[in-house]
């Protein structure tokens, strides 16, 4: 059988030149610029052509944190219903957090996640593997056996629950040195947030609810920070959300210390004023911050201090948030969400080219999780994984139109600007004129 | 007449509605004096106290408001609070839509659960927040307002130039968020006076003053009105070892002692919400003298109850 050919013409790709993109079977043909004429017609293959003006093509987005949960959690999300979500926002790959039941914590289960990720095909599953036995806190899962099982996990995380304990923290920065891993720590200092369900501020005061203070996500960060420096190993942070927090990467960046740190979505875009009706699709770990700290998330990811938006996509059955805000549970979606959110902020205000996108959401997530393949430039010989952007395109979210099996978006309800329309994993499309392919 | 579609929180009363309310319950109180204290608006409607906390005290005033008022009560106290595992906050109300409720006065552990039961399209039914968590206890608010007015605004209008100093654990209070409010609406001096560890972060946004010094309080401002708030003793043993050291140091520095009644003006009055813990916050001195006005904020509880059920279910549609 021969292959097809399919070529995107008079796309513009991320440096803003203006291109046709040819894709042949798993590989990026050719990149040639739109003036320059036709691309090769030449061989035994049949053309697809699709009109890219006004598009914008990024390599395939990666994502270093989401919640797929299954196993144990298939209520909410499977692998499959989350893969189509992931697909459906542009990635091509995705990090699956290890809370799920059973925990990610050994190669038989990371190696599950492996194969419900290949057999769903949407994109690449990279199960993330826990720092802790059961994410208990208490000791050491066998990082090494996950590392070197199928899965090669290489960035370890017990999100959901930070790695409290100092001494464990270091251990786990030590000991992941021998695979060249990563340990993704969920920065919340637990004394400090016994009972917390909101950010500590003007807002919280005023609803009676129990405050999650900056400090408490700073103080782990700085704690950390320092003991990554002392044992020469990589650290990354997790849903950065503060200002403090932004100021002590830049310290630490500036001091030369291997740490990198990821934004959400929803931390960029949403303050803590969005809690007063107390709609529990509001409450999320780290909570949505003061207008201050939004400023601060934003400057940061566009100088460079926080490397890349991380969706933390976090599905929820509705009974887990049609209730009292005090009994909901923490997380909303969003891989369907996050890059018109990053166009409408990010973009569309002029603090980022497209560029600073494909860096922020491809390059450097693939860099920091090692995703070979991967946040690659869009360039002839290079994998096929893109994604086909239409930056311009308005669209209400409905939960019931996405793909994700679970309602709690923040954006329910409300506009956004931009929408994928398509996604090529390794050449094969998954999303086609903005439907995930069945 | 104004119309509650709710009563949440004491902010979704402006000036002139919250002196309505008082006029209101003004009214009220006054049929109470009769022989025969049953009015007959409310007949035929049924109002449900849907109290998930236990609080026998305010439970049986709004009771008795909505009894004095004819209408069919309901007590349900759910098992299922935040804490165990039963039925849904949603499944609970939903039920309480299907047996014809007119108004549901909501009791919670969880800040905001009225509010949720409110706005989430679970009943059409009238909702007063009788006390959720830390956040508000409007009626409580209102009934000191009512208070502080029968003593010292000859029983009528608003309560402007008055100085009220509250004092205690206003963190975990829900009575200081609503009083704050209300009695800044109705144009009261307010001061909030307790140790940093009892105030939130972000208080210094409130309408209010604030003062970790009671002495000074006293001295300085000479208020009007003194409320004391409940301390409760799980407060000594919170994470961090407490809030504060001792209830002995929390008595000597916060407690109204006799010396401290001794320097209020003459016609200063001191409220407490109750329950009290005498020896504690207050002293059986001062809960028990002449200028305690404690027995009477019960008693006014009832009038200001009456005249919220009496505003949030006349004049309206059948639900
Ligand atoms: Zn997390």
């Amino acid at each position: 059988m021969s292959q097809t050919r399919t070529v995107i013409v008079g796309v513009q790709v991320p440096d803003g030149t203006r291109c046709d993109i040819a894709i042949v079977g798993e590989t990026i043909e050719a990149v040639t610029p739109t003036a320059k004429g036709p691309l090769p017609t030449e061989g035994p293959e049949a053309t697809t052509t699709i009109d890219g003006t006004g598009l914008v093509a990024l390599p395939g987005l990666v994502d270093l944190h989401t919640h797929l949960r299954e196993p144990g959690g298939e209520d909410a999300e499977t692998v499959l219903s989350g893969s189509r979500a992931a697909a459906a926002g542009g990635y091509t790959a995705v990090h699956a957090m290890a809370n799920t039941f059973p925990v990610q914590d050994t190669a038989g289960v990371v190696e599950q996640v492996l194969r419900l990720g290949e057999a769903a095909g949407y994109v690449d599953v990279r199960p993330v593997g826990a720092v802790s036995v059961a994410l208990g806190g208490e000791r050491l899962a066998e990082l090494a056996a996950m590392a070197r099982s199928a899965a090669k996990v290489r960035v370890f995380s017990d999100d959901g629950m930070p790695v409290a304990d100092p001494v464990l923290m270091r251990r786990a920065l030590e000991y992941v040195k021998t695979f060249d891993g990563v340990v993704a720590q969920h920065a919340q200092e637990p004394r400090l947030t016994e009972g917390a369900m909101m950010h500590e501020g003007i807002v919280s005061a005023s609803l009676g609810l129990t405050g999650w203070p900056a400090v408490a996500e700073e103080s782990i960060i700085a704690r950390d920070v320092l003991l990554a420096e002392h044992v020469r190993s990589r650290l990354h942070v997790c849903h950065v959300s503060t200002r403090g927090s932004v100021e002590i990467l830049r310290w630490a960046k500036n001091r030369g210390i291997d740490v990198t740190a990821e934004v959400t979505p929803h931390h960029l875009a949403l303050t803590d004023e969005s809690v007063r009706g107390y709609d529990p699709r509001f409450k999320v770990n780290p909570p949505l911050r003061s207008p201050d700290d939004v400023t601060a998330v934003r400057e940061a990811l566009a100088d460079g201090t926080i490397d890349v938006v991380a969706t933390d996509h976090a599905p929820h059955p509705p009974e887990a948030k049609d209730c009292e805000w005090a009994q909901a549970a923490f997380g909303m979606t969003g891989l369907e969400t996050a890059l018109a959110v990053v166009n409408e902020l990010m973009v569309q205000s002029g603090a980022m080219t497209w560029e600073d996108v494909a860096r922020v959401m491809s390059y450097r997530p693939a860099v920091i999780g090692r995703v070979e393949n991967h946040g690659r430039p869009i360039a002839a010989g290079e994998p096929a994984n893109l994604t086909l952007f239409d930056p311009a395109r308005r669209w209400t979210v409905q939960p019931d139109g996405l793909e994700t099996a679970s309602p709690n978006t923040p954006w329910a309800g409300r506009e956004l600007t931009g929408k994928v329309l398509w996604t090529w994993l390794r050449g094969k499309p998954t999303v086609q004129e903005g439907k995930v392919i069945p | 007449m104004i119309q509650l579609r709710h009563l949440l929180a004491t902010a979704d009363l402006d000036r002139a509605s919250a002196v309505e309310v008082l006029d209101t319950a003004a009214t009220m109180a006054a049929t109470q004096a009769r022989q025969i204290k049953k009015l007959p608006p409310l007949r035929g409607r049924t109002v449900v106290n849907l109290f998930f906390e236990d609080s026998t005290r305010t439970r049986i005033s709004f009771e008795t408001a909505a009894k004095r008022l004819s209408a069919d009560v309901i007590n349900f106290s759910p098992k299922g609070s935040s804490v165990s595992k039963g039925e849904s906050l949603k499944d609970t109300v939903l039920t309480l839509g299907a047996m014809g409720t007119d108004a549901i006065v909501v009791r919670h552990a969880a800040s905001g659960a009225p509010h949720r039961i409110a706005h989430s399209g679970w009943t059409n039914a009238a909702v007063v927040n009788a006390g959720d968590g830390t956040h508000e206890h409007p009626t409580q608010a209102l009934l000191d307002a009512y208070t502080i007015r029968h003593h010292l605004a000859g029983g009528t209008g608003d309560l402007a130039g008055l100085s009220v100093v509250i004092v205690g654990d206003v963190l975990h209070s829900r009575v200081a968020r609503s009083n704050v409010r209300l009695l800044e609406t109705l144009g009261a001096n307010v001061t909030l006076v307790a140790p940093p560890t009892l105030l939130p972060v972000g208080v210094e946004t409130w309408p209010c003053a604030v003062s970790y010094d009671l002495d000074q309080a006293i001295d300085q401002i000479k208020p009007d009105a003194l409320m004391m708030l409940r301390v409760q003793h799980e407060r000594m043993s919170a994470a961090g070892g407490g809030y504060f050291p001792s209830p002995a140091e929390y008595q000597r520095e916060y407690g109204l002692d006799v010396p401290r009644l001794g320097r209020l003006a003459d016609a200063a009055i001191v409220l407490h919400p109750g329950p009290m813990n005498r020896g504690l916050e207050i002293t059986s001195a001062a809960a028990d003298g002449v200028r305690s006005v404690i027995v009477e904020q019960v008693a006014n509880g009832v009038a200001v109850r009456m005249a919220v059920l009496y505003l949030a279910l006349t004049g309206k549609e059948e639900r």
